[in-house]
């Protein structure tokens, strides 16, 4: 039964973070716009210009 | 005169150097939309941060003080093809936002808390478990569900106590006594090396009721949210005249009272006032109903809404300025709101029936089991088990789910909800009854008598109308897709004049073109209908223009009449105005030249003889009528009044919105029935069980998610209305 008096702090901390996370959402508005977020993963405007991104010859 | 907009009322500044705006926008539909904006905006210098709301079509704009004006930021919106308006966030908002972030932290408390116990539980359930684990088992899940509850359940509990101490009887009433039994009648246990523990289930009510109070309240905010931008995207404003004489586009959120504001010819007015030079006639349907022109004179009172047709005005800002129309619309609105609020909602209702006769049973168990002769605590256990397992989970889902999915396949339609209510009052119509100006109608006019036209007196008149700038020369001009002559003149007030190849041509009224008695019978045939006269040499033209119907007006309202509803027609109107239409709709049953106080009274009527009656009405003397309706319809393009009292809105130039939501709402009523019946199904299986003494907290736990899951599921079905396509 040892096994217990790790397992269960280790499952309850887990929660703990789970709701800690949650809370964290909540308060910096994550779920504000629940539409956009889905666009904003797959937006490319984090890439450089196309003009950088051409292949460069290897050296 | 110089005129450019003023924003500066809508300008925040969330820190020091630092001035931000929101926009509405319009027409982001995706991904690409919306990266368009944020950087077409961030190019712009001195924006420091650009951010899109996809869900709510907003804008928040950050940029240094003073490095532009608020005004730019909307050209380039427009620039890149988004026509925006600002708008200034609510204070009230701010409070809805907070009461959802509130429910929403409670929600992931409990869910923390079910997660956690649950794993306990199951372990209890399982059921080979030395005593001494078992007892810390449960220890530990008081340790968390008795804090989880103290945070999660205190929306129940607030409003269970305003309840009590009201000496009213809500559905929170019975979940506070349920939760709070349940984690006493554990501890208890707990304490005495009991096998049974209901931790788990009193924390599962809560997150499942809480969930449906979530739901709830985004409904509302939604629907408020859509309300804001659809008042911004009016974004009414008023040329106000500054003491050196310069007029300055202002927003109407800016205007108080006792500015000096200018109205040109053409131009709606957009606030209340007296007038104080000028003279004009104004077109008033908007608010009275009445197409007929009325006439503005120094020192009468003009109202928001109404259109000033002929002369320049300038009107004195007067919130007070108590036109008797205005007194009266807000007399009666007062009465009629109060009413309005008389009416139950299907789920309190369920709840003042399903309160008392839970508590009974419990009691009765108890009192039963005594009898039965079992010793007091186990019959009490037995009795808190029925409070438990009957506690309302699924019943306080039943409505906010199907609400939520009903309002959302209704916004694909084109109607906008403005309180969940609505639904289930919309659900028992059985009288529809239409204003005929601006709802049957639509707020712009056609020529009426476009087809006996020769085209080419249509072309020469098109071209004499394209000089003025009056709004009834504008339909004409618009008809015919002329331009201008050069050498047109215009004689104020009565018409517009050219010479064509010699002859002279004048489009204007009866006596400035000369037309005799005789040329002007022609018209008799177009009663509803403002007369403009084109005289061409000898010959004399009437165009006939009036509002146009709604495009497919004649098919809903037949198809609403097939569907069995009774449809009549109440408007301020002219008798042959509201006749002609009542004819084209073949709607057997109208009035004319009715008052604000008449519609309320033939609503009253209808109501005394058993009938639930929808209004569908734009007009500011349509507002009381709204409010006093069971139940009611307003266009988009309707007052603001009127907006305000109507149960929702409509968008679009089609009147089928309002069949589908109609519809949908027949729809939303049967599954919200059927959800309530699900949950009383439940009951009628579990309660036995617990009367009996064999529930457990595993029946609890299973019984309660299972009915909850189910009633969502039902809920979804919503969303498959078939056959109302938009």
């Amino acid at each position: 039964m040892n096994i217990l008096l790790i397992l269960l702090p280790v499952a309850i901390g887990l929660g703990v973070c789970g709701l800690l996370a949650c809370l964290w959402a909540m308060r910096t508005g994550q779920f504000d716009d629940l539409e956009g977020a889905g666009w904003r993963a797959i937006a490319d405007d984090d890439l450089p210009e196309p003009s950088e991104t051409e292949t460069k010859p290897l050296s | 005169m110089s005129v450019e907009q003023d924003f500066s009322v809508f300008v925040r500044h969330p820190a020091r150097g630092v001035a931000a705006m929101d926009l509405v926008v319009e027409g982001v539909h995706c991904g690409g939309c919306m990266t368009t904006i944020e950087k077409g905006l961030k190019a712009h210098r001195g924006v420091r941060s650009a951010r899109v709301n996809l869900a709510s079509k907003r804008v928040t704009v950050e940029w240094d003080e003073g490095a532009m004006k608020p005004g730019s930021i909307v050209e380039r919106l427009d620039e890149l093809g988004f026509p925006a308006w600002p708008f200034a966030p609510e204070a009230a908002g701010g409070a809805e936002a907070n009461e959802e972030r509130r429910l929403l932290r409670a929600l992931g408390v409990a869910a923390f808390a079910m997660m956690n116990i649950m794993l306990l539980s199951v372990s209890v359930w399982s059921g080979d478990l030395s005593p001494a684990t078992r007892d810390m088992f449960h220890w530990i899940s008081a340790l968390i569900a008795l804090p989880a509850v103290a945070i999660a359940g205190r929306p129940f509990f607030d409003s269970a106590l305003r309840a009590i101490r009201q000496g009213a009887f809500n559905m929170d009433v019975p979940i506070s006594l349920g939760v709070l039994l349940a984690l006493v009648l554990s501890v208890a246990q707990t304490l005495q090396h009991q096998q049974e523990a209901y931790f788990d289930s009193a924390v599962m009510l809560l997150m499942f009721l809480l969930a449906g109070r979530v739901l709830d309240q985004r409904m509302r905010r939604r629907t408020r949210d859509v309300a804001t931008n659809l008042a911004a995207m009016r974004s009414e404003t008023a040329l106000r005249i500054l003491e050196s004489g310069d007029a300055v586009e202002t927003p109407i959120a800016a205007i108080k009272p006792g500015d000096l504001v200018l109205v040109r010819p053409g131009e709606r007015i957009t606030v209340d006032g007296l007038v104080e030079t000028g003279r004009s006639d104004i077109d008033q349907s908007l608010v009275t109903g009445e197409t007929a022109l009325g006439e503005a004179t120094p020192g009468r009172a003009v109202f928001a809404g109404t259109m000033n047709m002929t002369g320049a005005l300038r009107i004195r800002v007067d919130k007070a300025a108590s036109g008797t129309l205005l007194d009266e619309v807000n007399h009666l609105l007062a009465r009629a709101v109060e009413q309005r609020s008389r009416w139950v909602r299907l789920a309190d209702r369920a709840a003042r029936l399903y309160a008392p006769v839970v508590h009974v049973t419990a009691l009765a168990t108890f009192v039963g089991w005594l009898l039965a002769g079992l010793a007091w605590q186990p019959a009490l256990v037995i009795a808190i088990t029925v409070l438990i397992i009957t506690c309302p989970c699924a019943l306080g889902l039943a409505v906010p789910a199907v609400q939520v999915v009903c309002a959302s396949a209704m916004f694909k339609r084109g109607v906008l909800l403005n309180s969940g209510e609505a639904l289930e009052r919309l659900a028992g119509v059985d009288t529809i009854i239409f204003d005929k100006t601006g709802t049957l109608t639509l707020p712009r006019a056609e020529i009426a008598n476009l087809a006996q036209i020769d085209p080419r007196d249509l072309a020469h008149a098109g071209a004499l109308a394209a000089a003025s700038n009056h709004p009834l020369a504008r339909v004409i001009a618009l008809a015919s897709g002329a331009r201008a002559p050069s050498d047109a003149r215009e004689a104020p007030g009565q018409g517009v004049e050219a010479w064509f190849d010699g002859d002279r041509m004048r489009l204007g009224s009866a006596s400035f073109c000369e037309a005799s008695e005789d040329q002007r019978a022609g018209a008799a045939q177009w009663p509803d209908a403002s007369l403009i006269y084109f005289r061409h040499g000898e010959r004399v033209v009437s165009f006939a223009i009036r509002q146009a119907l709604r495009p497919d007006a004649r098919e809903i309202v037949a198809g609403l009449a097939a569907r069995g509803f009774a449809i009549e027609i109440l408007s301020g109107d002219r008798v042959e105005a509201v006749a002609a239409v009542a004819r084209e709709l073949s709607i057997a049953t109208y009035a004319a030249g009715l008052k604000p106080a008449d519609k309320i009274a033939r609503l009253e009527q209808l109501k005394a003889k058993g009938h639930r009656v929808l209004m569908v009405g734009d007009g500011l003397n349509d507002a009381p009528a709204l409010a006093a309706a069971h139940v009611s319809l307003s266009p988009i393009s309707a007052s603001h009044l009127a907006q305000a009292h109507a149960d929702a809105v409509f968008l679009g130039e089609r009147l089928a919105p309002v069949a589908a939501a109609l519809a949908l709402a027949d729809k939303a009523r049967r599954l919200m029935l059927q959800n309530l019946w699900l949950s009383v199904a439940y009951n009628a299986i579990a309660v036995p069980i617990a009367i009996s003494g064999h529930a457990t907290p595993l029946v609890a736990a299973l019984a309660m998610s299972g009915s909850s899951i189910l009633v969502t599921l039902n809920a979804l079905r919503a969303r498959h209305a078939r056959g109302f396509a938009p």
